[in-house]
């Protein structure tokens, strides 16, 4: 067995500072190691979208970053993009839209989801459904999904 | 086989609506109360369970269709630092024939602990062998692979056909065909033969003006829930066993754990984490009794167990491939005179299809004279087939559905007034016995014919629209819950059913509707099988039903100890007490519930009450479907431009997640409909065991799902409810076909109508 690596990173704000072993993926490292469990496992190999995370703001599948290079980077999980307020507008249209069901691709979704609104402020629904066609939902049909991102892209133009 | 001769149709009788009772809450879209920790990703599920000093496990599986286990050599892997356990089904103790009803089709304890570990022989292409518990997942990982299996590979068999062939390969040697409650001669695949009956068949397509008669062909399509599999179980040494896991029925885990390790069922703790996604897949154990051997095996540590992607679809689920053959006669002037069905479903590995409730779906939208039914129960090398969202019914309706659609274009009849001469309301008899009382069959596809949707014009070539409705029967079964009063006047509610899709806030909103307080004012929790009655599963569209009977009687018992407390409070008697609008009265006095949970302290103490029911009166769910599709004819790809669900759901309590049932049934029937497959390799290997490969409908795939809810109450129950999980998933397949066909002039009758197998009948159809 290999000898464990050390990384350095910047974890929903916060600087973090953990080992692990060079094969581990991010999203082993996030659960089992940091204990974010927020990230959820779906697939293991990118093609469900429930372990979505940021790194230096870019969506990425956390199942398929090997947890060495986070190192020197910045990480945001599920449980960084509330903010103090207790809830992103995201968050707050998925609950008034009752945009989960079973709620297990939500963090996944809603990570998606600000990755888009923070480049794409006014999506059109066909945007929508193309950005998030790599987060897996088989409850809800995407229908309150959709709806939900939109109505949380309509919030935040409010607020600015 | 079963032959149950049914008596001939009675005239149907027409009841007149009773008025819906005015609601406070019900009918109403409060946030879930469960919502705000899963949208900040603090809700624990399966796997997010982790104790101190936790074992990983991780499961051999057989990489042969059929093989016969010759010797299973552990000696390397035991050897690796780091592995604290392993186990084989040599730990199993024998268990014994013993049916468990699930509310979802029924699984015997014997072919479960054959399931869990294979005993003498690997039945499918992943079916678990052996485990290993590590201080790490990779450790455990390396542990298995070293694991030595000797195999003596036996033929497989996978298309149901085929096993049903003479000198097919058999599974189990000591099986016997069912039929008519004995057992047949010789070794056999074929589990079990039913039988439904009614009148004079020959008659009846003597009678026939039209007749029709084709055969479909269905693929095994998994649930496809995105959590996999996992649990945490920590076995001590006094007996006690505590699981944590992710399940649509903790009493069933409980149960089926209890009878795989013969171990008694009170020393057995489940508690349910939140869970994500079950749709039937998440009834039956799989990880559990493995795990706590596991546990017991490495000195009573706690074992963490969950399963990879390619496990889920290799080793668990998926629902029945089947080959139904539909023959149905009718007038010119649109009465059906007869039809016949015969239902072959493939099991998998042990005896279980859902071809008793395709039996169920096939024909029970309609009053017909004169029927037979047969089906057959058929063992594959495939995994055991699980419950799938009403299980067995989407490929019986896409074959009946689809020939009705055939029926109406032969005798030139819309297909919504065919429907409506032929549909079942109350007073009529089901094709599989019991009579309706007040169902909404008429209701939905009324509402569909007023649908803008129905009259819209397709808008290009190559579109056509599709109609299709569908049944499903629902369960009531047993429920329990608890509730105390806390001094702020809110509730805390204790209940049992694992909130898979926002029961919660169903089960919140009934109690406040009942006590006459605000939504925000009762907290719902999912507890544990030592802190709550005896529940059934989450299963059977029976949550809101039967839970939210148990949670209303739990009101009405609230309101009974709360009359006590005040009659205390007024020194009079509690007869004197009357409740209404949330107020608790007697003369002049008065105080509403909030300000007399204040006071229990001087009126007589705390208040609890518990209720555990055995319910009734489940009323089945109808639904019809439109949908508008564009084919491209260069490559066979459906897309999916329109779509309304129409369902009667008898009252809705959360409309928000009726709707959602609703969509996400389309959705997934669309994906039954289009594209999701078992493919398996020659040998019966499965080669697309991942999501990539098996592909379920993605956001870009789909539109938005237009919902319309009709509410004709049940008369079952106290406030109308009807399940409404299961039926959206009825009609798509058939609808889908219908409106391919419409597009096309092509009649598919095998699923999935993935773009090679439409193209490849547009091309046949060219030429």
């Amino acid at each position: 067995m290999t000898s464990r690596v050390r990384v350095e990173a910047q974890i929903n704000g916060d600087p973090v500072e953990f080992l692990c072993e060079p094969y581990q993926s991010l999203l082993e490292v996030l659960r089992d190691v940091l204990g974010l469990t927020g990230t959820k496992e779906g697939c293991s190999n990118g093609n469900c979208g429930a372990c979505n995370v940021l790194l230096d703001g870019v969506l990425v599948n956390s199942c398929l970053v090997l947890a060495p290079e986070v190192h020197g980077h910045e990480v945001t999980t599920i449980e960084g993009i509330a903010g103090s307020d207790g809830l992103h507008p995201i968050q707050r249209a998925f609950l008034d839209h009752a945009a989960l069901q079973c709620g297990i691709c939500t963090p996944g979704f809603i990570v998606a989801a600000r990755a888009l609104l923070d480049r794409t402020p006014h999506p059109t629904e066909q945007q929508v459904r193309h950005w998030l066609a790599g987060n897996l939902c088989r409850c809800t049909g995407y229908d309150k999904i959709v709806r939900a991102v939109l109505a949380a892209a309509d919030t935040m133009e409010t607020a600015r | 086989m079963t032959t149950d001769t049914l008596p001939a149709d009675t005239e149907t009788v027409e009841t007149a609506a009773p008025a819906r009772p005015h609601y406070r809450v019900i009918g109403t879209r409060p946030v879930r109360p469960d919502g705000v920790e899963k949208v900040v990703g603090r809700a624990l599920y399966g796997a997010d369970i982790y104790l101190p000093g936790t074992l990983y496990g991780k499961v051999v599986r057989s990489p042969h269709a059929h093989a016969r286990i010759r010797a299973i050599d552990v000696s390397r892997a035991a050897a690796l630092p780091g592995v604290k356990a392993i186990a084989t089904a040599a730990d199993l103790p024998l268990v014994e024939d013993k049916i468990l009803v699930t509310g979802e089709g029924s699984v015997n304890q014997r072919y479960q602990s054959m399931n869990t570990l294979a005993r003498d022989k690997v039945l499918y292409h992943g079916h678990a062998v052996a485990a290993v518990a590590a201080v790490s997942p990779h450790i455990a990982e390396e542990a298995v692979a070293l694991i030595e299996v000797d195999y003596e590979v036996l033929p497989a068999v996978i298309d149901v056909r085929d096993a049903m062939a003479a000198g097919a390969p058999v599974l189990h040697d000591d099986l016997r065909t069912a039929e008519e409650g004995r057992k047949l001669d010789g070794p056999t695949n074929v589990a079990e033969h039913l039988r439904y009956q009614r009148g004079d068949l020959a008659r009846g397509f003597a009678e026939a003006d039209v007749i029709v008669e084709r055969e479909f062909v269905t693929a095994t399509v998994h649930q496809g829930y995105i959590e996999p599999h996992a649990t945490t179980v920590l076995a001590n040494a006094d007996g006690q066993i505590t699981i944590w896991c992710s399940t649509q029925g903790a009493f069933a885990v409980r149960e089926q754990t209890a009878d795989i390790l013969q171990t008694p069922i009170s020393r057995i703790r489940v508690i349910p984490t939140e869970i994500g996604g079950g749709f039937g897949g998440k009834l039956t154990v799989y990880l559990e009794p493995i795990a706590a051997l596991l546990s017991r095996k490495s000195g009573y540590r706690p074992v963490k167990m969950a399963m990879s992607r390619a496990e889920v679809f290799a080793a668990t689920g998926p629902t029945s491939a089947s080959v139904i053959r539909v023959k149905l006669g009718a007038t010119r002037d649109g009465r059906i005179t007869a039809a016949q069905a015969e239902l072959i479903y493939a099991a998998g590995a042990f005896p279980g299809s859902p071809v008793g409730a395709g039996a169920g779906v096939i024909f029970n939208c309609y009053r017909i004279p004169n029927l037979q039914i047969d089906g057959y129960d058929v063992l594959t090398n495939q995994p055991r087939a699980g419950a799938y969202r009403a299980p067995g019914g989407t490929n019986a309706a896409f074959a009946s559905e689809t020939v009705i659609d055939e029926v109406c274009e032969r005798i030139g009849m819309d297909p919504i007034e065919f429907r409506l001469r032929n549909g079942v309301r109350e007073g009529d008899y089901r094709a599989t016995g019991p009579v309706y009382a007040r169902i909404g069959l008429r209701e939905t596809l009324e509402a569909a014919r007023r649908h803008p949707h129905y009259t819209a014009p397709l808008g290009g070539p190559n579109r056509g629209r599709g109609v299709a409705s569908g049944y499903w029967g629902n369960w009531d079964g047993t429920s329990s819950a608890s509730a105390t009063v806390n001094p702020d006047g809110a509730v805390s509610l204790s209940e049992g059913s694992p909130d898979i899709g926002g029961s919660r806030a169903s089960m919140a909103m009934i109690l406040a509707e009942t006590l006459g307080i605000d939504v925000t004012d009762v907290h719902p929790r999912i507890v544990d099988t030592d802190s709550v009655g005896y529940n059934d599963v989450t299963g059977g569209s029976r949550t809101t039903h039967g839970t939210g009977w148990a949670v209303y009687d739990l009101g009405k018992k609230l309101i009974a100890a709360m009359s006590q407390r005040a009659a205390h409070l007024w020194e009079v008697e509690p007869e004197a007490i009357t409740f209404a609008d949330g107020v608790f009265s007697c003369g002049d006095h008065a105080l509403s519930f909030k300000e007399l949970a204040g006071r229990l302290g001087e009126a007589g103490g705390p208040v609890m009450v518990s209720t555990t029911m055995e319910t009734t009166g489940a009323g089945p769910g109808f639904a019809t479907h439109l949908v508008d599709v564009e084919v491209d004819p260069e490559t066979g790809k459906v897309t999916i431009l329109r779509y309304t669900a129409v369902q009667d759901a008898g009252t809705a309590i959360h409309p928000s997640y009726v709707e959602g049932q609703m969509q996400g049934g389309v959705a997934q029937g669309i994906g039954w409909a289009l594209n999701e497959e078992y493919v398996y390799d020659q040998a019966g290997r499965l080669v697309n065991a991942s999501y990539l490969d098996y592909r379920i409908p993605t956001a870009l795939d789909l539109p938005m799902i237009d919902t319309v809810i009709v509410e004709a109450p049940n008369p079952g129950h106290p406030l109308g409810v009807r399940g409404v999980g299961e039926t959206p998933i009825v009609p798509p397949a058939a609808a889908v076909a219908n409106a391919i066909y419409h597009a096309t002039g092509i009649r598919m009758t095998t699923l999935p109508m993935s773009p090679p197998r439409l193209l490849e009948a547009i091309l046949a159809k060219e030429s």
